[in-house]
C-alpha cells in the first residue's frame, strides 16, 4: 500500500519535474533582454515579448482591482453577516460552480455580453473575463479563512462594545489578513495562465497598445499563437513566455506560502 | 428560587447602604426549543463580587451571557423576562446592544487577545466612545494596565503582539482591555480555567481589588476560587437557580441538599 502511494507521489513529482525542466531547457536560452524590451515580431524576425508581457500585466491587475473587493465582500456576508442564512448556502454553492467552471465558458460568456455589443475584441472585455474567474477564488478563501478566526475573537470584540462592522474590520479581517491575501495570490496565479477566456475577449495584438477600447496582447494567447507556428523564432518565444508565466506564478505561490507560514509563526 | 438566609445574617453581611446593580426577574432562556434556564429571579448588589457555580450545563454561563446580551450573536437563542441595570430594562428591544457592552464588559475562559499591539489591544476600546487625543489615550493605557496588573511586566514592548504575551498575562491583558473602556459591571467567564495556579491567584487577587470600583460576576468550576473571591454565591442545576446567599453561608450551611451535595463533591 505504502509502495504503491510512494510509487505515485514519485510519478506526479516526476512530470512536474519534466516540465520545469523542458521549460528551462528550451526557454532558458531565449530568455535574453530583448525579451523585455522589443514588441512580438513579424514571423522570421528577432523580437520580444513586451506587449504581451504588458497587456497581461494590465489585464491582471484590472481584474484583481475589480474581483478582489467585490469577492472579498461576498465572502465577508457569507461568513460573518449571513453566516445562518439560506442565501449562503445557495451563494456557496454557485460559486462553487463557478470556481470548477470551464474558463472558456466564461470567455463565451463575456463575449456574448461585451464583444458582441461593442462590435470589437478589447482588453476591457478581457479583464472582464479575468475578473469573472477571480471572484469565485477570492469568495471561498475569504469565506474560509473568516471562518477560521475564532468565534471567541468575535464575541471578545463584541463584548467591549464594538458595533459589527468594526469586529469584521478591526479583529476578523486582521486576524485573517494574510490568509485573505493568499487567496488573491492564488486567483492572480490562476488567471495569469488563462488562455481560453482571452481568446473570445482581448483577443490579440502584435503591437503596443495598452488601450483598454482595443484588443490587447497578453502572455498566455501570444504562447498559444507563437507554440502552434512553424516559425522557429516565434516557437522560441513561446517557451520563453511559458517559462516567464511558470516562475512569475512560482514566485506568487512561493510569496503566498511565505505569507500563510508567518502567520503561523505568531 | 429558594433565597434562605434569616435576616441576621443578612445584616451582618450586608452595607445597609448596599444598591442593587443588576436584578433578574423571572428570566427564561432557550436555545431553539431547548429551555436552558427556567424562571430565575436575583439581585446583584453593586460592587461586590457574586459567584454562579454548579455542574457543567446547569446554565451558569448562559445567564452569564444574558447580561450583556452576547448570545444574540446566534441564530435561534432567545431570553424572555427582565434583566434589570439600574432599574432599566436591558431585555429591551430599545437598548443600544453596542453600549451595553460599554457598560457590560465580559472576560472569556480562553484569553482572546485582539491581533494587534499590546498598546492597540487596549487603545481599540477607548477609542469606540471617546474621541481623545493621544496622550490621554497613553495615559488611560498605562492606568488599565496598572489596574490589571501587567504594567510591570509589559511597559517596554507596548508594540509587540498582544499574542506574544503568556496565557495568564494574556487574560490581564484582556481584563486591562475591558476596563478600560470604563464598565460599570465584569462578567467573568472562568476568566482561570485555562490558566496555571500562580497565573490564577493572580487574576484572584486583581478580582479583588476591582470589586471597590465595580460590579464582578465571575463564572466558575472552581468551588475554592468561588469561596475565595465572592460575597455571595449562586448554586445552579438543570438551568434553576438552586439557592443563592452570602458565600460564606452557602459553603458552610448550604439549605438545600443539592447544594450541598454539589460542594461536597457527590456530583458535578
Amino acid at each position: 500500500m505504502m509502495g504503491l502511494c510512494v510509487a505515485a507521489a514519485l510519478i506526479g513529482l516526476a512530470w512536474l519535474a519534466l516540465i520545469l525542466g523542458a521549460l528551462l531547457w528550451n526557454g532558458l536560452s531565449g530568455l535574453v533582454p530583448a525579451v523585455f524590451t522589443h514588441m512580438t515580431p513579424p514571423p522570421g524576425e528577432a523580437g520580444g515579448l513586451l506587449n504581451a508581457i504588458a497587456g497581461s500585466v494590465v489585464m491582471t491587475v484590472i481584474a484583481v482591482i475589480v474581483g478582489t473587493p467585490i469577492g472579498i465582500l461576498a465572502g465577508t456576508y457569507m461568513a460573518e453577516y449571513g453566516r445562518f442564512s439560506r442565501l449562503t448556502i445557495v451563494v456557496r454553492f454557485i460559486n462553487d460552480i463557478l470556481l470548477s467552471a470551464p474558463s472558456i465558458i466564461v470567455g463565451l460568456f463575456v463575449y456574448v455580453l461585451m464583444v458582441k455589443p461593442m462590435g470589437h475584441f478589447s482588453a476591457v472585455a478581457g479583464s472582464v473575463a479575468l475578473a469573472i474567474l477571480v471572484i469565485p477564488v477570492v469568495v471561498r478563501t475569504t469565506e474560509d479563512m473568516l471562518n477560521l478566526v475564532p468565534n471567541a475573537l468575535r464575541e471578545a470584540g463584541t463584548a467591549i462594545g464594538a458595533p459589527r462592522w468594526v469586529v469584521i474590520r478591526s479583529v476578523a479581517y486582521r486576524a485573517a489578513l494574510s490568509s485573505i491575501i493568499t487567496g488573491v495570490l492564488l486567483a492572480v496565479a490562476r488567471i495569469s495562465g488563462e488562455t481560453a477566456p482571452l481568446l473570445f475577449t482581448a483577443l490579440n495584438n502584435q503591437f503596443w497598445s495598452v488601450d483598454l477600447n482595443a484588443p490587447i496582447a497578453s502572455l498566455p494567447v501570444t504562447i498559444f499563437q507563437f507554440a502552434l507556428s512553424p516559425y522557429a523564432e516565434w516557437q522560441q518565444l513561446a517557451w520563453t513566455g511559458a517559462l516567464i508565466i511558470t516562475f512569475a506564478v512560482l514566485l506568487l505561490s512561493i510569496v503566498a506560502r511565505a505569507l500563510t507560514v508567518r502567520r503561523e509563526d505568531r | 428560587m429558594t433565597q434562605m438566609m434569616s435576616p441576621a445574617s443578612i445584616a451582618a453581611s450586608r452595607p445597609a447602604t448596599e444598591d442593587v446593580k443588576l436584578e433578574v426577574r423571572k428570566l427564561d432562556f432557550f436555545y431553539d426549543r431547548t429551555r436552558a434556564l427556567k424562571d430565575i429571579s436575583l439581585s446583584l448588589p453593586a460592587k461586590s463580587v457574586t459567584a454562579f457555580i454548579g455542574p457543567s450545563g446547569c446554565g451558569k454561563s448562559t445567564l452569564l451571557r444574558v447580561f450583556n446580551r452576547i448570545y444574540e450573536l446566534y441564530p435561534k437563542q432567545r431570553a424572555k423576562g427582565e434583566v434589570l441595570l439600574d432599574g432599566r430594562d436591558i431585555l429591551d428591544r430599545s437598548q443600544d446592544l453596542n453600549l451595553l457592552r460599554a457598560q457590560i464588559g465580559m472576560v472569556f475562559q480562553k484569553p482572546t487577545p485582539f491581533p494587534m499591539s499590546i498598546y492597540e489591544n487596549i487603545a481599540f476600546g477607548i477609542r469606540l466612545y471617546e474621541k481623545l487625543p493621544r496622550s490621554e489615550i497613553d495615559g488611560r493605557v498605562e492606568q488599565a494596565l496598572r489596574r490589571s496588573a501587567l504594567w510591570a511586566e509589559v511597559k517596554d514592548k507596548l508594540n509587540a503582539s498582544g499574542l506574544s504575551l503568556s496565557g495568564g498575562q494574556q487574560q490581564r491583558l484582556c481584563i486591562a482591555r475591558t476596563v478600560a473602556v470604563k464598565p460599570e459591571v465584569i462578567l467573568l467567564d472562568e476568566p482561570a480555567s485555562a490558566l496555571d495556579p500562580l497565573s490564577t491567584a493572580k487574576i484572584e487577587e486583581l478580582i479583588d481589588e476591582l470589586k471597590a470600583d465595580y460590579t464582578i460576576v465571575i463564572v466558575t468550576h472552581n468551588m475554592q476560587q468561588a469561596a475565595r473571591v465572592s460575597s455571595r454565591t449562586a448554586f445552579m442545576y438543570l438551568g434553576e437557580l438552586i439557592e443563592f446567599g452570602d458565600t460564606e453561608q452557602i459553603f458552610t450551611s448550604p439549605q438545600d441538599k443539592r447544594t450541598q451535595d454539589y460542594i461536597t463533591g457527590r456530583f458535578g
